[in-house]
């Protein structure tokens, strides 16, 4: 076979989703000019309950779920664009965020039918958000190695272990953590388990973590011999790797992988005026090229994702090239139109300088959250067949 | 790995698998026709392609146009068959006949003119001189663009009266000079360009057809690079087991999808209103080009020295590239006017401007 390369074909949208945008941005102009939140187009920047389930109550969250379980069967494409118009504005989506992009998908597949029911409702309603649960202290890209382990018990699972890097898990419901359960076995794939985590319910411990701005966003999560009950098991013992692998493709390809320094742009853009020079003008129209072509892939990824493909490489291009490229835009933008970049006060209006700064803050994690540059290259690499 | 080829990209293919081998490719730059490939194209009626069956081309759309482009791009096949396309769309929509064989279009840059006299009622008498005219001394006919006052006007001028200046880009193809200082021609050969066929329009889908001619040969750079790296041994091992190598490829592969994407963003625009593809063409021309010389460099470091050989040829595929980025318009020109409309457009309407594309 010769390997020429992956192709992002043009997905066909569905009629009337130009409605559904044009809905969208209504109600976020309203949401906004009622003065909800200051503009950071990096997913996790805003929790608002408050906020998601105004999308819940909209049918904008679970929205290509089956309506049984709360969700509004539409397609792909429809959620990718209310996902990107919510970024684009900045908006607060950090509660709902992982849930509706990656634990409800999950549930939905390879979930049980109790937990389908008592969990998918609430999600789409905006009311129950999650956690990932799969780095840990002595394994980040080497996720097999994780060493969190859920022993049989009579009356469930016995889990003694520690979880690192856990997103908001201070402020979730839930959180799906991936657990040894048995031997790797020759892949270094098998063993492996997802289990639901209670953190209202079940007795663990949530030590924050503060990032180098100084915020409370990630979280140690350690478990103590926590007994579950049976049911808490996600899917078949031991086959989660499958499981695990089928959520990247919805990690890692969606607009979060490329809009996280949009609002900068944004800034820049005004920074620079309507006559820009030269200069200012070719570094603007540079950055908006790779932007549309990534959006376009992502797009397309979208439209893979609703044909039912599991595009796990393309994925892993459009998370390379587009943390790459937000991180660009940061570093463009500081030479075009140079200040010095300071953090602005909570709720303030943002401002080019303010939005340098969080973005120049923010940059190292863009490469790093939902696997690094250097591992989206090795999955790129082994779909050329070199590994 | 590829899905959905239309059948005319897997007719270009076999074709150019078969006619454009590397050494048509260097005798072509040494100046020998490849009467064999054209010969095959165009009985495929590949080489009118985006022409109207009426008027003796392929009848097909500018998509298949750009089909065609990406192939013959990856086979770095050394014939004016974007020139042709180009030139054969304009000649039939300004209702002028297409003449068979090879054609090219002049002035390709921009802020080129010919001027068009009417002379004694009958005829037509050019001046000025363009540049860097693609192919012009293989060309049977040259078409000329130019303005008569107002009006954009399109001459069909026989090649052989024009004696082009011989020049080539980096990768010798030509790329000549012509003088039209009082070259007189016939009212029969002039006529008003068609509906949106002037020159402007003409260099907007001559930067496209380069962008897609790119993205073809940057698939040729994967194509070769992953092969050579699987066979060529170092420290015991093929280099392709080496991590560098690896991720080089790996970034290599995220250059050819950009590209690609970027262009097939811009032919689904072509189809669309015309601002929307000035505004999609520009994009493809600066991504393409971008991820060009990107895509050259890794192909040449991953190839060591071999690639660095006239007999390799790795060479076809990015002396192309470092060419066809710079012509009609490189990523400065484009980037730059991208960057005015967003600016003009502002930034509360850039996110708008960004997701109707
Ligand atoms: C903001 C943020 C939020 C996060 N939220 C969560 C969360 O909610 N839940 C969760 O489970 N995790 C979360 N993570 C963790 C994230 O998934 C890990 O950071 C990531 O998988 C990398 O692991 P690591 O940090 O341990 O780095 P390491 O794996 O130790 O890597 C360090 C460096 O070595 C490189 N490296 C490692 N292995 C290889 C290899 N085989 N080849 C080449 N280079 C290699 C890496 O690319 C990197 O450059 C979050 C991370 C960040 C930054």
């Amino acid at each position: 076979m010769t390997i020429r390369g992956f192709e992002f074909p043009t997905p066909e949208l569905p009629p009337g989703i130009e409605a559904l945008r044009a809905d969208v941005r209504g109600f976020l102009e309203a949401e906004f000019a009622a003065g909800s939140w200051a503009p950071q187009s990096n997913f996790m920047a805003g929790f608002s309950a408050e906020f998601s389930q105004k999308l819940g109550a909209r049918g904008w969250l679970g929205m290509t779920w089956p309506s049984r379980y709360g969700g509004h069967e539409c397609s792909a494409l429809e959620r990718y664009v209310v996902t990107e118009e919510l970024l684009a504005a900045g908006a607060p989506v950090s509660a709902h965020w992982v849930a509706d992009r990656q634990s409800g998908p999950l549930l939905l597949r390879y979930g049980s039918e109790a937990q389908r029911q008592a969990i998918l409702p609430r999600i789409a309603a905006g009311t129950c958000y999650f956690s990932i649960g799969m780095s840990e202290p002595d394994s980040g890209s080497d996720l097999a190695s994780i060493r969190c382990q859920a022993k049989p018990a009579d009356d469930g699972w016995i889990i003694t272990g520690a979880k690192v890097w856990t997103s908001n898990a201070h402020r979730n419901h839930f959180m799906i953590a991936l657990c040894r359960t048995g031997p790797a076995g020759d892949d270094r794939h098998g063993g492996l388990s997802q289990f639901l985590i209670d953190f209202k319910a079940d007795d663990v411990a949530i030590n924050p973590i503060y990032n180098l701005l100084g915020n409370h966003e990630f979280n140690e999560v350690v478990f103590d011999e926590l007994l579950v009950a049976g049911d808490r098991l996600i899917g078949r013992e031991g086959e989660d790797w499958q499981q695990v692998t089928s959520e990247l493709a919805l990690e890692r390809s969606g607009p979060e992988r490329f809009l996280s320094t949009f609002r900068l742009l944004v800034e820049l853009v005004r920074a620079c005026g309507p006559e820009p020079d030269r200069r200012a003008a070719e570094a603007i129209g540079r950055l908006t090229a790779h932007l549309v072509t990534l959006r376009r892939m992502s797009l397309s990824i979208a439209g893979m994702l609703e044909a039912g493909e599991m595009p796990n490489v393309e994925a892993a291009i459009v998370k390379d090239v587009g943390t790459r490229f937000e991180r660009e835009v940061a570093e463009v933008a500081r030479l075009v139109a140079p200040v010095e970049p300071a953090r602005g006060a909570p709720g303030n209006e943002p401002n080019y300088a303010a939005v340098l700064a969080e973005s120049i803050l923010h940059l190292p994690s863009y490469t790093l959250r939902a696997g690094t540059t250097e591992i989206m290259r090795s999955i790129i690499a082994r779909g050329l067949g070199l590994r | 790995m590829s899905r959905s080829h239309s059948i005319i990209s897997e007719v270009a293919e076999r074709l150019f698998r078969d006619l454009a081998e590397p050494e048509v490719i260097n005798r072509a730059e040494e100046g020998i026709w490849p009467d064999a490939l054209w010969r095959s194209l165009e009985q495929a009626g590949l080489t009118l392609a985006p022409v109207p069956e009426t008027a003796g081309g392929g009848g097909g759309t500018f998509a298949d146009a750009v089909a065609v482009l990406h192939v013959a791009g990856r086979f770095a096949a050394p014939i004016p068959l974007a020139e042709t396309m180009l030139a054969g769309w304009v000649l039939a929509g300004s209702r002028l006949g297409v003449p068979k064989g090879p054609l090219t279009f002049a002035p390709v840059d921009a802020t080129e003119a010919v001027t068009f006299e009417p002379e004694g009622g009958l005829e037509w008498r050019l001046s000025g001189t363009a540049h860097r005219v693609p192919w012009a001394r293989d060309a049977g006919h040259v078409v000329v663009l130019g303005e008569a006052g107002e009006a954009s006007v399109v001459a069909l001028v026989e090649a052989s009266l024009l004696r082009p200046e011989a020049g080539r880009n980096l990768a010798g193809e030509p790329r000549d000079t012509i003088h039209f200082d009082g070259l007189v021609v016939g009212r029969d050969k002039v006529a008003a360009a068609g509906p949106g066929m002037g020159r402007h329009s003409l260099f907007l889908r001559g930067a496209l057809a380069r962008a897609a001619q790119m993205s073809g040969a940057l698939e040729r750079l994967l194509e070769l690079s992953v092969g050579y790296a699987g066979e060529r041994r170092q420290f015991g091992r093929a280099i392709a087991k080496f991590q560098a190598i690896q991720h080089y490829l790996a970034a290599l592969a995220g250059h050819a999808a950009t590209a690609r994407a970027a262009v097939d963003g811009a032919t689904s625009a072509l189809a669309g209103n015309p601002e929307a593809a000035v505004f999609a063409v520009a994009v493809a021309k600066a991504r393409a080009g971008e991820a060009a010389g990107e895509g050259a460099a890794i192909a040449h470091q991953v190839h060591g020295a071999m690639g660095f050989t006239y007999e390799h040829s790795l060479h076809h595929a990015t002396r192309r590239l470092w060419s066809w980025r710079d012509e009609f318009g490189g990523e400065s020109v484009w980037n730059i006017r991208l960057g005015e409309q967003v600016a003009a457009t502002g930034a509360d309407a850039l996110w708008s401007l960004i997701a109707e594309r």
